[in-house]
This record gives structure tokens, C-alpha cells and sequence, in this order.
């Protein structure tokens, strides 16, 4: 819940709310990936992290 | 009031600890795990502070994480939507590592600090400061100047790559940014990555490689890569590169412009790769000058602060210092992102909780020479050594100083670990290989026998302050290794002409002047000038050897072999020790010599460590 509460600050804050339906669809299709795929490592490019 | 920095989860993990502005502790935590660029949490690191702070996490007001994992978040978002659909491979393969952790760095941090509390929950206040405001924090706050301007760069925080601010007493306001994808850090970067090196590692060993060739890409690099203004502000044409949406820096259309594919990694270094190190190199100080004197004109400040991965190229650092577009320039030893953790505590130390910063009266820096790392007692170093089947002897203060100074005049390379451990990538003499830079051999030896690494790269001198001068073409401190000058004129040796037509590596085998160990193939010595009072005893090993040899300089690299963390203990320098060609360690007041060793404790180092 902490988490969910400090993100709606953030786009509150940064006045992004169009960001939600794309963190939602992110939030999906990511938990899909997580829960079909063994591992989360990703390879070492500079920007992804 | 004590602050706890931390940086951590991208590489360079480390934390730092700040006792009412006073800079009490710093580590990385590559040096405890013994994994180079560790990137997991700093446990040891932070539990090492915490033990030289005489304190435990109760007694932590302020945790602050160097940088917003939110914003870092929107920027992948932006960038792969902005781009979509080419970045849906990256974008797939970063996914899961944010939705399984980045984004609850809160929640992760909180339980770590449980770890190091103990198991019992730590419920402080955990706070979170930008990345380059970290780095600003990290550049001015111990920085000896009651105002400055502040300069950062690096290959890329949460959207800022560069930032250019104001420092004055407490106060730090960063007034201008430039954003990602423009990048003078990932340009460098991915020229790294084209020559063959590994990014976010082998970036100083293109600025090593650069003397050797001819910035023959450079305009081609102006022409296409990167657009820069007269205020040094700049945008890249990123239809070259692939590190938006791809899993490589550049691309083909890179490879087209610079006529050929990337260098496999350890393959053949030729011509072409020093000449497009020379070249990189030559737009980045272009840059670099340009945004400093931009900054200057804008501000009107005389000192210059600096800090980020970019800060670390002393080549650039030194032009910058040479053209006097400022009249004192300071960098932040740690300038890369483990100097973070000290940034992200100082901004809270100053910014967050308002403690005022203590004025200055022309001291150095509050930095302590950057020895903020662990020391060990005789006693520990005594029973560490014999608990690892170490032979030594314990000799007292000034036997010890003649022993090491005689060895070094005899030409051999000692192992240093003498006091606190360095913060920052570079050895400052608390954990340095040593020797005698007169020797024409030296460098070869070393980089063959020693530290297993490329022969082209050059090693740095350490100097007496009082000397520095007399052997350099340079007259200030420099006492972190960050600036890089010229050997002066009356010590350089002239060249035949056969030696001058010399091209590439071959150039290095010609001794160029008294000191050829330290001699770059253009004249030039990147510097550690070493002070009384911040390290007396490498100071008095300095004075004995410039006694016997009339040379106040020595050789100085990290202690370690290539892809190995500098040593931290002294079970770590005994092993480094016995597994290198280094024919003398001296631990504290403990002498070694390799001959009096038991041959069965001799180990194969080498291949021991991934190559960076």
C-alpha cells in the first residue's frame, strides 16, 4: 500500500498521470514475464538500470 | 547528527557515514566481497562505518539512498515508449528486474538496514536524493572553497547527465541540467565499448590509449555524433547509437561512419583504436572546456567543483586546469557513483537538515586525504599475516622506512598497506604497489609481472608536495591522482630522430625522461602529490627514497591485478603478494621478502579474476 500511496504522490508531484494506464499495462505484461520466466537478470546494459 | 549515505544496486556500491558535517567514514563494498564494481547492497561497507562511527543503526538519524528510483523508472518508460516499438527486447529484459525490485527499493533498503540493525526493524527516516544532486553535494561540500561553481557528468543518473550549479556555504542550487539520451559520459562510453573495452570499466584505458594516436576521428565525431554549442551544452544524433533501445552502445550505422566493426575484446589493439581513443578524448576536453567556461561566464565564480564518472578523466581535468578558465579547480576523489553515498549523506547533512557548513580558512579539503576507509591495528595485521603462514619480520618505525626505501632504490616492487584504505578508485599510497621510477624496465615489469595487464598503460607518480615542481610542469596540490601534467622540460630527454618516427606502442619502450616509468608516450604524468599531514608515513618512505636517490618520486598503482579489487586486508595483500611478481610487502610495521616465503603458499593469481 506504501508503495501504491508514494507512487500517486510521484505523479502527482511530476504531474504525470498519463503515465498510469501505461504502468498498469507495464505492471501486467511485467508480472507475466516475472511469473513465466526463471530469472530476472537482465544483461548488463548502461541505461537499463 | 549522523547521516548514512548509500549508494547502491547499479555498480559501485558503497556507503559513507557523516557525523555533523564531519566526514567520519567511506568505503566501497567491492573491497570487502573481493567482487570488482559489486553492485548488491553494501553490508559490509555500511557496518564498517558504522564500527568507525562508534555507533550502530539506533544511532543513525538519517539513511539516504543516492538517487530516485522513481524518476529512473519514468525515464525507461519515456524512453522505450518514445522509441517503442525498436527497444521491445531491451524493455522486455529490463522489466522483470524493476517489478521484481527496483521499484520497491524502499521497502528493500528498509530490510537491509533491519539486516545490519540486527534483525530488528530500523524505522529512521530514509530519505532519497538525486543522482547528480549527490554528486554536486559530493564535489562542493568537502571541497576547500566557501563558494564555487559546481560541474557533474556522467553517463546518466534518473534523466540528468550533466549538471552545472552553484555552491555557497551551506547552500548547493543546481541551475541547469542536460537530459538523457544526451550524453557526454555515454558518448565516452560508447567509444569504450567500439575499441574493444568493457563499459563502465575500460573508460580509463581509453583515456591511457589516447596519447598514442592522432584524433584523426575528431571531426568526423563533431561533424556527426555530437552537436555542441558555444556554452558547451550539446545533443547527439542518436541514429548512431543503440543504447536507448538496443543491448549494445552503438550500431551499424556507427560502424559505417567510423569505418568498420567494433574491436572483439582482447583482441589485437592497432592503430586505429588509439587514433579513436585520441579522438574521443579530444572532443570530451572540448566539451568539458566549453561547458566550464560557459559555467564561469554565467556565474562569475573564480573555483571550479567537479564530480560524476567524466570528472575521473584527469587528461581533461588537467587541460581544464591549464587553461585557467577557473582559478582553482577541485574534484571529488570518489568521483564516480560510490562517491554518491558521500553526496547523498552531505546533501542531507546540509540541504535536508540544515547543519551549517564550517567555514573555510584556506585548509585543503575535508576529505582527509580520501583515507576513509578500514585500518588495521599491528596486533591484527601481526595475527592476520600468521594466520595466512605469512614469514615476516616487525621492524620500527624508521627501519622499516629505510628497508622499503633501499628495496625500492634496488629496483624491486614493494606492496604497500599502510593505514586507512582509499575511497575512490584510485591507490594513494594506503594500498599501493610500488617502485622506482627512474627504471627504464619498470613499467614493462610491473604491468607484465605484476598486475597482469595491457603493457600500454601507464602507471602515476607519487611526489613530495615541496617537490612537485622541480619535476613537473606543475605548482598545486594534487593530492587525489585527478590531474594530469607534463614532466618539466629540464628532465625530459631529447629523441633521435628514429625514436620520434616511432608509431603506437613502440613509442613506449624509449625511455623519455628522467623518470621513464611514469613517462606517458606525450610527456605527461598523471599526479599524486603527497602530503605531510595527511599520510606522514608515505610521505617520510618518499623522503628516504628521494635521500638515497635524489628522487623525490615513485611509482604508484593500486594494489591488485587487473579485474581484482584494490586490497583491503592484510590476508588480502598477502595473497596478492604470493600470487604476483611483487618481491617485497610491507603491512604496517611487518617486512616481507617473497624469497623468505614458503614456495607452497605461491598461488596462481592470475587467472583468479574476470577481466575488466
Amino acid at each position: 500500500m506504501e508503495f501504491l500511496s508514494e507512487l500517486w504522490r510521484f505523479m502527482r508531484a511530476r504531474k504525470k498521470f498519463w503515465l498510469l494506464p501505461i504502468l498498469l499495462m507495464t505492471a501486467l505484461f511485467g508480472g507475466l514475464i516475472v511469473l513465466t520466466k526463471g530469472s530476472a537478470v537482465a544483461p548488463f546494459i548502461y541505461t537499463l538500470f | 547528527m549522523r547521516i548514512l549515505g548509500i549508494s547502491a544496486f547499479y555498480h559501485d556500491s558503497a556507503a559513507a557515514l557523516v557525523v555533523d558535517g564531519d566526514i567520519v567514514a567511506a568505503a566501497q563494498e567491492e573491497r570487502f566481497t573481493r567482487k570488482k564494481h559489486d553492485a548488491g547492497f553494501p553490508h559490509h561497507a555500511a557496518a564498517f562505518c558504522l564500527e568507525a562511527g562508534g555507533c550502530d543503526m539506533a544511532g543513525i538519524d538519517h539513511v539516504v539512498f543516492y538517487d530516485k528510483p522513481f524518476l529512473k523508472f519514468e525515464r525507461l518508460l519515456e524512453t522505450y515508449l518514445a522509441t517503442a516499438p525498436r527497444g521491445f527486447r531491451s524493455f522486455r529484459m529490463a522489466l522483470p528486474v524493476w517489478i521484481r525490485e527496483k521499484l520497491f527499493q524502499k521497502g528493500l533498503l528498509r530490510e537491509r538496514l533491519r539486516r545490519i540493525a540486527g534483525g530488528e526493524a530500523w524505522n529512521g527516516s530514509l530519505l532519497f536524493t538525486e543522482h547528480h544532486q549527490s554528486h554536486a553535494a559530493s564535489a562542493f561540500f568537502p571541497s576547500p572553497f566557501e563558494r564555487a561553481a559546481v560541474l557533474t557528468m556522467d553517463g546518466v543518473g534518473e534523466w540528468c547527465t550533466t549538471s552545472l550549479g552553484v555552491g555557497h556555504g551551506s547552500r548547493l542550487e543546481i541551475t541547469k541540467e542536460i537530459h538523457f539520451p544526451h550524453s557526454l559520459g555515454l558518448l565516452y562510453s560508447a567509444f569504450t565499448y567500439y575499441t574493444g573495452f568493457k563499459v563502465n570499466s575500460g573508460e580509463y584505458k581509453v583515456m591511457g590509449l589516447a596519447p598514442y594516436g592522432e584524433p584523426r576521428f575528431a571531426g568526423l565525431i563533431k561533424d556527426h555524433l555530437i552537436d555542441v554549442k558555444d556554452d558547451g551544452s550539446f545533443r547527439l544524433d542518436l541514429s548512431y547509437f543503440d543504447y536507448c533501445t538496443g543491448l549494445t552502445m552503438t550500431n551499424g550505422r556507427f560502424d559505417a561512419l567510423m569505418g568498420g566493426p567494433p574491436r572483439k575484446p582482447e583482441d589485437r589493439l592497432g592503430q586505429r583504436e588509439m587514433d579513436l581513443a585520441a579522438s574521443v578524448q579530444a572532443v570530451t576536453e572540448e566539451v568539458v572546456l566549453k561547458l566550464a567556461r560557459g559555467i564561469a561566464r554565467s556565474t562569475g565564480e573564480r573555483n571550479l567543483c567537479l564530480a560524476g564518472g567524466v570528472a575521473l578523466n584527469c587528461v581533461a581535468n588537467g587541460r581544464l586546469l591549464r587553461e585557467g578558465v577557473f582559478e582553482n579547480i577541485w574534484i571529488q576523489p570518489a568521483a564516480g557513483d560510490a562517491g554518491g553515498a558521500l553526496g547523498a549523506a552531505l546533501a542531507a547533512c546540509h540541504g535536508i537538515a540544515g547543519q551549517p557548513r564550517a567555514p573555510r580558512h584556506g585548509q585543503r579539503d575535508l576529505m582527509k586525504g580520501a583515507y576513509l576507509g578500514p585500518e588495521f591495528e599491528q596486533e591484527r595485521i601481526e595475527a592476520g599475516l600468521a594466520a595466512a603462514g605469512a614469514r615476516f619480520e616487525t621492524l620500527p618505525e624508521q627501519q622499516l622506512i629505510d628497508a622499503t626505501a633501499e628495496a625500492l632504490a634496488d629496483g624491486k616492487a614493494v606492496g604497500w598497506m599502510q593505514g586507512r584504505m582509499e575511497f575512490g578508485p584510485r591507490a594513494l599510497g594506503g594500498r599501493s604497489i610500488l617502485g622506482d621510477p627512474r627504471s627504464p624496465t619498470m613499467q614493462k615489469v610491473l604491468n607484465l609481472k605484476v598486475k597482469y595487464r595491457e603493457s600500454f598503460r601507464p602507471f602515476a607518480p607519487s611526489v613530495l608536495r615541496e617537490d612537485v615542481a622541480e619535476w613537473f610542469e606543475l605548482d598545486g596540490d594534487s593530492p587525489y591522482m585527478l590531474l594530469v601534467a607534463d614532466i618539466a622540460e629540464k628532465r625530459r630527454r631529447q629523441m633521435t630522430a628514429q625514436q620520434q618516427a616511432l608509431f603506437g606502442i613502440d613509442k613506449l619502450n624509449v625511455a623519455r625522461s628522467e623518470i621513464p616509468a611514469v613517462t606517458h608516450v606525450d610527456y605527461s604524468a598523471r599526479i599524486q602529490t603527497v602530503h605531510a599531514d595527511t599520510n606522514p608515513r608515505y610521505h617520510a618512505l618518499l623522503s628516504a627514497f628521494k635521500a638515497r636517490t635524489g628522487c623525490p618520486v615513485l611509482v604508484n598503482t593500486s594494489f591488485n591485478v587487473r579485474g581484482e579489487p584494490i586490497v583491503c586486508s592484510p590476508a588480502d595483500a598477502f595473497r596478492c603478494f604470493m600470487g604476483t611478481g611483487i618481491e617485497r610487502l610491507v603491512v604496517g610495521n611487518c617486512f616481507l621478502r617473497k624469497e623468505d616465503q614458503d614456495p607452497a603458499l605461491v598461488q596462481d593469481y592470475k587467472d583468479r579474476f574476470e577481466l575488466d
